[in-house]
């Protein structure tokens, strides 16, 4: 069997059901077997919108999501999605071809040292050498991709490799000596922190995206049905407790609720549940959550006691961590407490000027969440966009909102949500996009229309890159520096490729539209023309306090 | 504080690329790095010495551990150990200063491996403590180049 062979009869036998990618001269030969395979093939329009979907599907189903590219372009295309599934712990492999062996390293056309270049952003890569290693490569790769922590591995393969011959066997079982993540907490920390819980006055947990990972959302509920502690979470930790909840926070940090950012600041105990303190979570770390013990359940040993220094960590599967203290826990005596978040939940509710016929950015997310009943998929580019979608959607469920949190990358929304939407057809799913973010992989709109996944494209146009302008309007004199666009007509570029476009200039017309693009078993474009220079808040400038808080409306 | 760090990785292509790569990117400082294959030829040692507080010696330690090909990871200093280093000095030698450099080396019981007619080349074998201070004890006479191999460790029992 030919390596490209074995490589596509590894991909079904991992259970690969859709790849997305761009072919080029160094895949030839994998291309060419993927011609006839079981497995469906999305070709993007770049390779970097390939990663994103790929790591949309992974986020939306919890499935690995596998892209592949040729080498030199190809490979340092997906980059940025790499990185992108790097800073958010999403299993993905992706697939480098490579020049021929005997040329490696001899600036041969269409070369780039990808397993060096990708070596900080993936959780581990490959440069296969012999054939004879492929398919034991390509096990390990998904084994670690979806295994501990998640992340992506990137397996490059020369084009001789691709054609050279071999015997399939498919590893049954794995065996690296160096890699053995610990998946039970230690019962000694655990009655530690059950302990800590029982005599705290003032708890709170702090969840993250390894709660969603994990798929512990269940095991929080039970916990916090239990224990009455009141729940944040970060941006990546949305949907693993409901929004709606009444202990439910929302998300904390920069541009969290001011109620969360009092009650973490304020509280004696923190139990942190797959998160990693994060600086735009934490905000100046010295003076953050001063008088906070803190519990650390994370699965990488790495993130605890990294940014912020653990009391009690407790290293392991979230999931299987909280299962086992659900068994013993008992309730801590906070009534107080909470009368005293319900109290800030009063004083200082999310809100945003709602008056008049301009159409504000929040307005149209909470239409949305109506006109979907809150069970869409959302994804968001990054910027204003991502926070008011973090603000003013209500998760319910996990993996229901897919944003590239660490990395921050711009273009991710609109390729992530075709990946979710072909991982998840039975679902809604609504990229909530800026008029600077939808541009950076506009391109995509051939890929939706062509594969036909009918996703939903909000783009709230003020005519600016809008987070970049806040930061110029409150902290550079309003001094608007490389921020205002000119944009293309965005309606006619949509029917251009074959999509659908809704241009919306009024706050009346704004639910009919949604209803309307809900209706239509196509990708649309719905361009919200909204009020240019409406600002997120609440916000905790960059570096200050979480104290300090610039609450807008206050 | 100084932290002696001894790594045992998979003998394969690029992982000491992985671990400079690792250093540099989170801003660790490396003093000295060794590698060289062990007693078993799949595995190879990093000895690796690392200027930081306990804080970072925990992320260095942790972050390690976390690259796939890595074994083990052992911070020596904790619990004692030996270490060798080995240099190859030249110095500068005259007739006058000659008896004298020669008296230095014989009291550290350093080898002379080339004696030119205006440079002697030293040879010393020692911990870093007796290494540090024999270049001390060379530095007025004028080194011209200092070859360094690095500090190689061992742990105490």
């Amino acid at each position: 069997m030919t390596g490209a062979e074995i490589l596509v009869k590894s991909l079904i036998k991992e259970k690969v059901e859709i790849l997305f990618g761009y072919p080029g001269g160094s895949v030839l030969p994998i291309f060419d077997e993927l011609f006839e395979a079981p497995i469906r093939f999305v070709l993007t329009r770049h390779e970097q919108a390939a990663a994103h979907a790929a790591d949309g599907y992974a986020r939306a189903t919890g499935k690995v999501g596998v892209c592949i590219a040729t080498s030199g372009p190809g490979g340092t295309n997906l980059v940025t999605g790499i990185a992108t599934a790097y800073m958010d712990s999403i299993p993905m492999v992706a697939i480098t071809g490579q020049v021929p062996t005997r040329m490696i390293g001899n600036d041969a056309f269409q070369e780039a040292d990808i397993t060096g270049i990708t070596r900080p952003i993936t959780k581990h890569n490959y440069l296969v050498e012999d054939v004879k290693d492929f398919a034991r490569i390509i096990k390990e790769a998904f084994y670690l991709a979806r295994s501990g922590r998640p992340g992506p591995i990137l397996i490059d393969v020369p084009k001789d490799i691709s054609m050279a011959e071999a015997e399939f066997n498919y590893p049954d079982e794995i065996d690296i000596r160096t890699y053995h993540p610990t998946y039970d907490g230690h019962p000694g920390q655990i009655k530690r922190a059950i302990l800590a819980i029982a005599e705290s006055k003032r708890p709170i947990i702090y969840a993250g995206g390894g709660l969603i990972i994990s798929g512990a959302n269940q095991e929080l509920k039970e916990f916090v049905e239990k224990t009455r502690i009141p729940v944040t979470t970060t941006l990546l930790g949305l949907g693993g407790f409901p929004s709606n909840h009444k202990l439910s926070l929302g998300m904390l940090g920069m541009h969290g609720t001011q109620y969360a950012n009092h009650a973490i600041m304020e509280s004696d105990l923190i139990i942190a549940v797959g998160a990693r303190f994060d600086d735009r979570v934490t905000g100046r770390v010295k003076d953050f959550a001063p008088q906070a013990k803190i519990i650390h359940l994370d699965i990488d040993p790495t993130s605890i006691s990294k940014n912020i220094k653990a009391d009690i960590p407790i290293v392991g599967d979230v999931k299987r961590i909280l299962a086992a203290m659900n068994k013993k826990i008992a309730p801590p005596s906070i009534e107080k407490w909470q009368k005293k978040i319900q109290d800030w939940k009063e004083k200082y509710p999310l809100t945003y000027k709602n008056d008049g016929q301009d159409i504000r950015p929040q307005y149209v997310i909470e239409q949305i969440y109506e006109a979907t009943k809150g069970a869409a998929i959302i994804t968001t580019e990054v910027g204003q966009n991502q926070m008011w979608a973090a603000q003013f959607y209500q998760y319910a469920q996990p993996r229901t909102f897919l944003s590239s949190g660490g990395l921050g990358t711009m273009g991710y929304g609109f390729p992530a949500a075709i990946g979710a939407q072909l991982g998840r057809p039975d679902k809604i799913v609504f990229d909530i996009a800026g008029d600077g973010s939808i541009q950076m992989n506009i391109q995509e709109l051939t890929t939706a229309v062509g594969s036909q996944a009918p996703v939903k494209v909000a783009i709230l146009n003020n005519s600016c890159l809008g987070m970049v302008r806040q930061w110029q309007e409150l902290f550079y004199r309003k001094r608007y520096s490389g921020t205002c666009l000119t944009n293309p007509d965005f309606v006619k570029v949509a029917e251009a490729f074959g999509a659908v476009g809704i241009e919306i200039n009024k706050k009346e017309e704004v639910r009919p539209a949604i209803e309307k693009a809900l209706k239509i078993n196509k990708p649309v474009f719905l361009n919200f023309k909204v009020v240019e220079e409406e600002n997120v808040f609440p916000m905790v400038p960059a570096g200050a306090s979480l104290k300090e808080m610039i609450s807008g409306l206050a | 504080m100084e932290h002696t760090i001894s790594v045992l990785v998979e003998n394969r292509f690029g992982v000491l690329a992985r671990v400079a790569g690792l250093f540099s990117a989170r801003g660790f400082n490396i003093t000295s790095l060794t590698v060289g294959e062990t007693e078993d030829p799949s595995v190879s040692r990093m000895t690796i010495v690392v200027e930081g507080d306990d804080r970072i010696l925990e992320q260095v330690s942790k972050q390690l551990n976390k690259l796939i090909d890595i074994i083990t990871v052992q911070d020596l200093t904790k619990k004692g150990f030996v270490e060798r280093e080995l240099i190859l000095v030249t110095v500068k030698a005259d007739s006058k200063t000659r008896p004298e450099i020669e008296q230095i080396a014989e009291g550290n019981e350093a080898k002379i491996l080339n004696a030119g007619k205006d440079l002697l080349t030293i040879e010393l074998l020692g911990a870093g403590k007796q290494v540090k201070e024999f270049i001390e004890l060379l530095k007025p006479f004028g080194i011209t180049e200092l070859v360094r191999s690095g500090r190689i460790a061992v742990g105490k029992e």
